[in-house]
Formats: C-alpha cells, sequence, structure tokens
C-alpha cells in the first residue's frame, strides 16, 4: 500500500499545527488527510496533540485571586458614578 | 458565562452587544462575571511583559480601568474579548518598556526561528536507507487509553504547567496566547510583533515540547 507520496511520517509531524490552523492549503491538506487514514502511528501522534492543546487550554481555570475582585468592584462604583 | 472569540460571529456579537449593554448600565454582577471569566488569563498574559506578579496584577486592573473609561466607544468591529486583550497587551507592553524590557519579542525570536530543530526525536523515525524510512519506528501511544482520569488530574496539569514555564520566552508567549488565552493568531502577531509563519513555527515548537513531556511523564505512568 502506498501513502501519499513524499510525504512521510517524520514530514507529517512538522505540519500538524499548520493543518490545524487551516494552512496548509487544498492539495497540503489533501495529503496531509490521506495519510493519516492510511497510517496509524500519524493517526495516534495527531491524537495526541489535540489532548495536548486540551490539556493546556484547561492551564487557566483556576479561579481569579478573590482579593483582587473587591478593588476592581471599587473601581467600577467609582466609573459608575461618573457616568 | 462564555466569552466568545472572533471565530463565531453572530451568536458572538449578540452576547457581546449584551455584555457591553450591561456594563454601560452598571451592572456590577455582569462586570464580576467578566472579571472572573478573562482575569486568569489577563493575569497571564500580563506577565509575559512584566517582570512580576505584583506589576502583573497592577496592569490588570489598570487595563479594566481602560475597558470602563472605553466601553461607551466599543463597537463591536472586533470581539469584547479580543477588544479587552488588546487594551491589555498595550499595557502591559508600555508598562515593560518602563522597566527596561529593551529586546523585543521579535529578535528573541531569531535565534529560535534560525536552529531548525525537529518536533519529535529523530530516532523515532526509521532511518535513511530504510526501505520505509521517515516512518515510525514504533508507533506512538494514545495518551486517552490511560487509566480514566489521569490526563485531567491535578499531577499531570503540573507536569504541563511546569514545561511551559521552561519554554524559550517567545514558544511560552506564543503558546499562551493562542492556546491558553485563546487569541486568534493575527492578534498574536500583532502583539508580539510576529509574521504568521514564525509565529506558527514558534507555537509549533512549543506545542510539540509539551506534548514530548506528556508522553513521557504519561508512558513513565505505565511502567511503575
Amino acid at each position: 500500500m502506498k501513502l501519499a507520496d513524499d510525504l512521510t511520517c517524520a514530514g507529517l509531524v512538522e505540519l500538524v499545527t499548520g493543518y490545524f490552523d487551516g494552512a496548509l492549503g487544498g492539495q497540503g491538506k489533501e495529503r496531509f488527510e490521506e495519510h493519516i487514514v492510511f497510517c496509524q502511528g500519524c493517526d495516534i501522534h495527531l491524537s495526541q496533540m489535540r489532548h495536548t492543546l486540551g490539556t493546556v487550554g484547561r492551564l487557566t481555570e483556576h479561579d481569579v485571586d478573590p482579593a483582587t475582585v473587591q478593588p476592581l468592584l471599587e473601581v467600577f462604583r467609582d466609573w459608575k458614578a461618573t457616568q | 458565562m462564555e466569552i466568545q472569540t472572533s471565530t463565531q460571529p453572530y451568536e458572538a456579537a449578540a452576547e457581546d452587544r449584551r455584555l457591553v449593554k450591561a456594563l454601560q448600565a452598571g451592572d456590577e454582577k455582569v462586570f464580576v462575571e467578566l472579571v472572573e471569566s478573562l482575569g486568569p488569563s489577563m493575569l497571564r498574559v500580563a506577565q509575559l511583559f512584566v517582570r512580576s506578579r505584583a506589576v502583573a496584577e497592577e496592569v490588570v486592573q489598570e487595563a479594566w480601568l481602560g475597558v470602563l473609561s472605553g466601553i461607551g466607544r466599543f463597537e463591536g468591529r472586533s470581539s469584547l474579548k479580543t477588544w479587552v486583550f488588546r487594551i491589555l497587551t498595550n499595557i502591559a507592553k508600555t508598562r515593560g518598556e518602563r522597566e527596561g524590557r529593551s529586546v523585543p519579542f521579535s529578535s528573541l525570536a531569531s535565534d529560535d526561528l534560525e536552529s531548525g530543530e525537529p518536533s519529535v526525536e529523530p530516532d523515532r523515525f526509521l532511518p535513511d536507507g530504510d526501505r520505509w524510512a521517515g516512518h515510525w519506528a514504533s508507533s506512538p501511544r494514545r495518551f486517552d487509553a490511560q487509566p480514566e482520569g489521569r490526563l485531567l488530574a491535578s499531577e499531570t496539569m503540573s507536569v504541563v504547567q511546569r514545561v511551559v514555564e521552561t519554554l524559550p520566552e517567545v514558544q511560552r508567549a506564543v503558546l499562551t496566547m493562542r492556546d491558553i488565552a485563546g487569541f486568534p493568531s493575527e492578534e498574536v502577531c500583532d502583539a508580539l510583533g510576529l509574521s504568521e509563519v514564525n509565529q506558527r513555527v514558534l507555537l509549533h515548537r512549543a506545542r510539540s515540547k509539551v506534548r514530548a513531556a506528556l508522553e513521557t511523564y504519561l508512558d513513565e505512568g505505565e511502567t511503575r
């Protein structure tokens, strides 16, 4: 079974971010997706990248320091008073 | 409260208008919700430009002041979130410059960009001369094949947090803005003075490092 011509796995892994950004162009996207269909290793690599993004995206889910909210409310009330 | 980005035009614009109207009417609850929703990312982004957390908190506070001062002029041409973050990054940059950040991100980036490091260890692939040169020598393993919940566990998050902290400065800035704060790429390029292509290269390297660290960490767990 021949994989998409010239696109090796080592080549594909460099294109993942471009793929997610929609920056590969029509043909590039097609070659990328064809390769993924036939290559389990790259399919898993892509899945790893998706999970990585999911994890990174959750890094900011801690709460705002409640001590900083009150001063901001004061700022808001002062501003409101001038409206 | 979900703050939409500029990638979901219609519903997002309507939601933004609702928020802006509420703020202009002096609705404290909406203001606090906005602060709690955007605040953590705003602090992270501010810390990319200034030295201390204390200064970063001042920058965030100044940004909110700027948001309130300007809310009457917000026209909805960008999303509310984008507009708030633009105010924030302008203040953060100015403050950073006053503190003596003399090397712009774009200059810092050029060393990084010149080195052509591969994003996956070359020994993971079959070598030149092999019949299947360039293909995986052994298959990677799925992260979601892990025992349930491991990927979401706080220890895993700590590992990821540490890797992000050790990234080269501009890679960390791009990753933080794109993948943690959710900026669209044009905003990141604008804030850091990078071309779209360079921004993407740096983002790719940053994500690759985090992926590799996660893989190592999760693999270690399995062999214990």
